[in-house]
């Protein structure tokens, strides 16, 4: 007793519990990456689809084929008050998350299932799974391969033969999106912008004989290049219409999978582990590469990816000349006093406001009354639609760049503190003048620390959602802001970005349990990015430290 | 000039002067950059004010008050064709129209006066105009003549917009939705003395008061008629109910019927409301009869609030009051009073309601114009229009022009500058008492499907939710943040400490969105299904930790000493997670043991307390992983930069490490620790995924842990997309984001004024 009050008195167990404070961030920290990073890599892995023999509710038994996703285990007392019927020595509820899919058929793609019903429970290599454009994923058996509704294939060889013909339409499939994407994309596109270039001239009084001559030629010659267009797609629609899988559901209906809408078919119960890491792979690349399908639930981010980046490179290119310049204003010319002190507050001031309120401003200020009024000034042929007067890629930009503004200060600002007087003095007895040592010396030797800014305002607006959900990002962009059409980098357009991605799908979408999976792997990709970009940004500083040290020494 | 006096130091001196120039240029590159940073420098504050003054100048508009100015004044169109029973302005507030006590209607132009057309409503030979009254405001336009032998017509006037040539062009004309053969009201051939019609898409409802006849007394007669549109012919053929009122008719001055055609009030001369049920045509029933004004005074005017669910009263003494419809203890409907407004000291002769908002204006019996808004209880204009007293009044649809008749045969039309009436301190502070609510109380709810809504700003129950949020967030992340800055920086080895830092760094650069996301769609679910395991958590980690350290002292010294010099985190961390798995075991059986059930259950019946899957308590969780690295890093900082020798010292004169900790170390790095708070204070306040994702958004005002909250920036981040650009709505949000601005803008100015002092402080030190 007299021990533990000794103990307490001195002090030890204070000292411990603040340890385990420590402690219990690291955990929480290490316990969400891991979380990530386990359901976020874990998505590609093709699982195999089982098949249960279940005996539903009414007592009759059924087939069901799905993946297993997720178990539950309820303990009897919730149970109970959810409203199952439990058996007195049952401690626990085990119910099974399915993702049977098959949309189309039966209206749900997940389906919880009830442990103590399942009657047997096997993993038959007949069974497969056809990831499609439309209607989620079938699972089921290949019957038949129809060409023109004729069957070609059935039995043993129904499945490489449909490998095949995959092949093929997928071929076709790239052609056409090809096809509409990038030539009938870009023949819309200059129709467009003949129909402003008259609109323009209409309004500034120029409209005459020669231009209505010119622009209408120019638009026959398009109009001709379009029914070109036109034609091979529909050529190519027939191609990929011609094919079907005829397959087995779950009930034993039959029904046909045209392969216009197949993605990829694959037999996960007889992947070796080779098939699997390269299924997984192939998985891997879809997803970073592709765009996204199915209202963003199924597919790849590719289009998030590019708005995020783009958007990142525009306000690298304006927060840093800003950042350096106010950095080098407190550091080198400023008198330190009562204008660096309000200089230092307003600094705080802009890091601590919500990012919210950045949103505001950028909608009201940057959208609507700087871009209403180039629009006015520049765009008039394309009122009443707004080019700048709406939120897009630029005004996005300058509003992160504005909120990111502090971190580039504050690192830079650190880094000029560093750098030893000596060095100064040294450039300014020489002879040179003050912009020659801050140029030829001064800022060089800061340049790790403006980087190091530079990054961690990088990874602060890549994973920043809130103001861009008002000044520009959108669910599903129909064009990226750089394509091939002149000016090709286009700062009008509306954009997809990451962190939207994930509260959009995570939040808005109509099938959360099925956009779940690829939420966590968007997710994982982002932090990735930025706990990447940060470790770089600690580990550049770390070692400005350590060189400063010795200059100093 | 040197060529001239020393042409042999020609070549030097052409150097020397490239020299100066080149010496000159360095000079003023070097003047212009010195120029360009001071700009650059103070940018950053230009940026700032900006901001600050950007979101007054939308919000201001919100607080100036309407201003109303008289813009042309004209003889009264056609006056020898009678006296004027309505006037109306449509839309574009450019056709007016005057309905006459003769019958007829003259448009004119609003502007000018001009008359455009004259029409006479067809009244049948022999009869004349006993009683007039509008069925409803100009986008339907129905008005109704009662006739001396019983009858009654129906006239509907409509506006055509057509844009011959590009000018607008407005066509008035006249239609009789319900023919133009007089309606038989009263068969007997009573004249009609009081009338009042509305006329919907499929119904209409006529109600009258008849004159006393030598047969007997007069009395109020309903008539419906349904349009029934039968699959054949083309035109709709018409059903009517008739029904009569028991109830006295001898009183009776206004008649009013709401736009559902379901109830019914009317008005007497001796200051009593009636209020009857008639959504059964066939049998009306009384719901409510009482007297709405004070002793001594009448009931000089009466007229609904858009949307048919309040009557504004205006009495002989100048007060107007709002009743609106509010459901009773037993759920039954009553009309109530619910506000009212003191006008002027004469009667109030008229009220007008705006036709797309809760406003009004009233004239009264000195002549005097007022417009007032309802919910937000303003007075935006009082103005004397003329010297004569006014007749007929009307403002336009929009609310943004008025016209005016004088006794002295004068039009007054003038425009009036009335933007957002629905704003006041009141309405966003206070409790108000909306329509159809049983009592006063703070709502947010900004838009709805329908357009005669009333919309409720109340800022309190999101700055409520905020401030929720952020408490929750702060109860989470201050503890776990100010100990861990405590040990990071004072116990910690070193070694471990360069570890531990970036990691905490890396925790607070995780997007938000990551972590709302995780709250929302894992947190949450997990919470609900183990409410209990984390409360266990709660208590039984501290002892577990606690047990572990007593334990530790056994281990012979060397090896502990090994071990755990500022190690001790590290040698926590299986602890940690072996008494958390404990206590997720055991809380199963503990929970059945103690409540008999879950948690949850035990808590709605004992407590009441109903439990939200995404609450509070989600949210403290996420928000306060997402706060703790700014406390934890500048809290770190402040006391990691406490003076070696102060410790020392304490060290020296025989205090423990814990005592120097507390009496020395803490004390000196207090105002840090506190500007650490604030900071992540703020950041909890402003933060919006969070919130956003991890809660229902339902502002609600409601302390308990298990219930949601919808927060000032989680509010703009859902609203602001979907709000019109200058409206009302618009403006509101942008003052939520300027009361977001100067929250955090205080907090953070604070923070950084104290760590200021203190690094002064330091350095002196």
């Amino acid at each position: 007793m007299i021990r533990i009050k000794a103990w307490f008195k001195s002090g030890a167990p204070w000292v411990w519990l603040n340890a385990a404070a420590v402690s219990t961030c690291l955990i929480m920290v290490v316990g969400v990456l891991g979380l990530i990073v386990v359901r976020g890599a874990g998505h590609f892995w093709p699982a195999p689809v089982v098949q249960f023999s279940y005996q539903e509710p009414d007592g009759q038994t059924r087939t069901i084929i799905g993946e297993h996703v997720d178990t539950s285990i309820t303990p009897a007392a919730m149970a109970k008050s959810s409203g199952h019927i439990m058996a007195d020595d049952e401690d626990t509820l085990v119910q099974y998350l399915v993702k049977t899919g098959n949309r189309d058929i039966t209206g749900t793609d997940f389906r919880w299932i009830l442990e103590r019903n399942i009657k047997q429970q096997q993993s038959p290599a007949e069974l497969m799974v056809v990831e499609r454009r439309e209607w989620g994923n079938f699972y089921g058996q290949l019957v038949a391969v129809k060409e023109s509704g004729k069957v070609i294939a059935e039995g043993e060889q129904a499945g490489p033969v449909a490998q095949a013909r995959i092949n093929e339409a997928l071929a076709v499939f790239d052609e056409i999106a090809h096809l509409e994407k990038k030539e009938v994309g870009g023949i819309n596109y200059k129709l467009d912008q003949l129909r402003l270039e008259q609109k323009g001239l209409q309004l500034k009084n120029r409209w005459d004989a020669a231009a209505e001559q010119r622009i209408s030629v120019e638009k026959a010659e398009l109009e001709i290049e379009y029914k070109k267009y036109q034609a091979q797609l529909l050529e190519l629609y027939k191609q990929i219409r011609r094919d079907s899988l005829v397959a087995k559901t779950e009930s034993g209906q039959e029904v046909e999978v045209p392969l216009a809408k197949v993605v990829r078919v694959y037999w996960p119960n007889t992947m070796s582990m080779f098939d699997k890491i390269g299924h997984y792979g192939v998985k891997v690349v879809e997803f970073l590469t592709d765009d996204p399908r199915e209202a963003n639930t199924e597919g790849g981010i590719f289009p998030a990816i590019f708005g995020t980046v783009m958007m990142v490179l525009m306000m690298s290119v304006i927060v840093t000349p800003f950042g350096v310049i106010a950095a080098v204003y407190l550091r080198e010319y400023a008198k330190q006093g009562f204008i660096t002190r309000l200089i230092r507050i307003a600094v705080n001031n802009l890091a601590g406001v919500p990012s919210i309120v950045y949103g505001v401003f950028g909608l009201g200020f940057f959208v609507y009354i700087l871009g209403g009024n180039i629009d006015q000034l520049f765009y008039p042929e394309a009122a009443p639609a707004p080019v700048y007067g709406t939120p897009g890629l630029l005004w996005a930009s300058i509003t992160l760049a504005l909120l990111t503004l502090p971190v580039v200060i504050v690192s830079t600002e650190e880094g000029l503190a560093r750098i030893p007087r000596s060095i100064r003095e040294g450039s300014l007895a020489l002879g040179a003048t003050k912009l020659e040592t801050l140029w030829l010396t001064v800022l060089p030797m800061a340049s790790p620390a403006m980087m190091t800014g530079l990054i961690l305002a990088v990874a602060r607006a890549a994973g920043e959602v809130a103001p861009l959900m008002l000044v520009g990002v959108v669910k599903l962009a129909p064009t990226l802001p750089l394509d091939g059409n002149y000016p090709f980098l286009h700062l009008d357009r509306k954009f997809m970005h990451l962190g939207f991605h994930i509260y959009d799908v995570g939040f808005q979408s109509p099938n959360v349990e099925a956009a779940r999976p690829l939420v966590y792997a968007t997710s994982l990709l982002l932090v990735l990015v930025i706990v990447g970009l940060n470790l770089s940004a600690i580990l550049i500083r770390n070692h400005l430290r350590e060189k400063y040290r010795a200059l100093e020494g | 000039m040197s060529e001239i006096t020393s042409p042999t130091k020609q070549p030097p001196s052409i150097k020397i002067s490239s020299g100066e120039l080149y010496q000159r240029w360095r000079l003023v590159k070097d003047a212009l950059a010195r120029y360009g940073v001071v700009v650059g420098g103070l940018g950053v504050i230009v940026a700032i004010v900006l901001i600050f003054f950007y979101l007054l100048y939308v919000v201001y508009p919100l607080f100036i008050s309407a201003t109303a100015q008289p813009v042309s004044e004209y003889a009264v169109p056609e006056q020898a064709l009678g006296n004027t029973l309505l006037l109306e302005m449509e839309e574009q507030n450019e056709v007016g129209a005057r309905f006459t006590d003769s019958g007829h209607v003259v448009f004119f132009e609003v502007a000018s006066g001009k008359t455009l057309l004259t029409q006479a409503v067809a009244i049948p030979e022999g009869a004349h105009i006993t009683s007039f009254a509008q069925g409803s405001p100009i986008n339907e336009g129905a008005v109704i003549y009662g006739l001396s032998d019983g009858r009654a017509v129906v006239v509907k006037h409509q506006y055509k917009v057509t844009y011959p040539d590009n000018v607008r062009v407005i066509t008035p004309s006249l239609k009789y939705p319900l023919g133009e053969q007089p309606l038989v009201m009263d068969e007997s051939g009573a004249a009609l003395e009081k009338i009042a019609v509305k006329a919907g898409n499929d119904a209409t409802t006529i109600v009258v008061k008849t004159a006393d006849t030598p047969q007997g007394a007069g009395k109020i007669r309903l008539v419906n008629f349904q349009k029934e549109q039968s699959l054949f012919a083309e035109e709709a053929a018409l059903t009517r109910t008739d029904s009569i009122f028991e109830q006295p008719a001898a009183n009776i001055a206004d008649i009013l019927i709401d736009k559902e055609e379901s109830n019914l009030y009317l008005i007497s001369n001796d200051g009593q409301m009636g209020f009857f049920d008639i959504s059964d045509k066939n049998s009306p029933a009384i719901r409510q009869q009482q007297n709405v004004v004070s002793a001594g005074q009448k009931i000089t005017s009466v007229a609904f609030l858009n949307g048919d669910l309040s009557l504004m009263i205006g009495d002989s003494s100048g007060l107007v009051s709002q009743w609106s419809m509010v459901k009773d203890k037993l759920n039954r409907p009553a009309m109530q009073k619910i506000r009212s407004f003191k006008v002027s000291d004469k009667a109030v002769v008229a009220i007008n309601a705006e036709q797309r908002r809760k406003g009004f204006m009233t004239t009264d019996a000195d002549g005097i114009v007022g417009i007032y808004h309802s919910t937000a209880e303003r007075e935006m204009v009082k103005e004397r229009i003329s010297g004569a007293l006014p007749t007929a009044a009307v403002l336009s649809p929009r609310a943004n022009a008025m016209l005016v008749q004088s006794a002295d045969g004068k039009m007054h039309f003038w425009h009036i500058d009335n933007e957002h009436p629905e704003v006041s301190i009141r309405s966003l502070w206070q409790q108000v008492w909306y329509e159809s609510y049983p009592k006063p109380d703070y709502i947010w709810q900004s838009s709805s499907a329908n357009n005669d809504f009333e919309p409720k700003y109340s800022l309190t129950p999101l700055v409520f939710g905020t401030l929720k949020a952020a408490f929750y967030a702060m109860l989470v992340a201050i503890p776990l943040a100010l100990m861990g800055a405590i040990y990071t920086a004072y116990f910690m080895a070193p070694k471990m400490r360069q570890y531990v830092k970036p990691s905490i760094e890396i925790m607070g650069a995780l997007p938000t969105v990551i972590l709302g996301f995780l709250a929302g769609l894992w947190l949450a679910p997990f919470m609900e299904e183990h409410l209990s395991g984390l409360f266990a958590m709660l208590m039984i980690i501290p002892v577990g930790v606690m047990l572990f350290a007593f334990a530790w002292q056994f281990i012979p010294k060397p090896i502990a000493h090994r071990l755990s010099e500022g190690w001790d985190a590290a040698l926590l961390v299986p602890v940690i997670l072996l008494s958390g798995w404990f206590a997720f075991k055991v809380s199963v059986p503990l929970e059945t043991f103690l409540f008999h059930g879950t948690l949850r259950d035990w808590f709605k019946a004992e407590f009441g307390i109903g439990y939200d899957q995404r609450n509070a308590l989600v949210v403290g969780v996420a928000m306060g992983f997402a706060v703790i690295p700014t406390i934890f890093s500048i809290a770190e900082d402040a006391i990691f930069s406490v003076p070696k020798h102060l410790t020392v010292g304490s060290l020296a004169l025989g205090a423990t490490p814990w005592q120097t900790m507390i009496r020395v170390v803490l004390l000196t790095a207090s105002p840090g620790i506190f500007s650490a708070i604030m900071i992540g204070f703020g950041r909890a306040v402003g933060e919006t995924m969070i919130v956003l994702m991890a809660t229902g958004n339902t502002p609600v005002m409601d302390l308990s842990v298990f219930q949601g909250m919808r927060t000032l920036a989680a509010n703009i981040a859902v609203e602001m997309p979907e709000s019109e650009v200058g409206s009302t709505h618009y403006r509101v949000l942008f003052l939520a984001a300027l009361v977001l601005f100067m929250f955090t803008f205080v907090f953070n100015t604070l923070a950084e004024v104290i760590r200021q002092r203190l690094r002064e402080k330091y350095s002196s030190l």
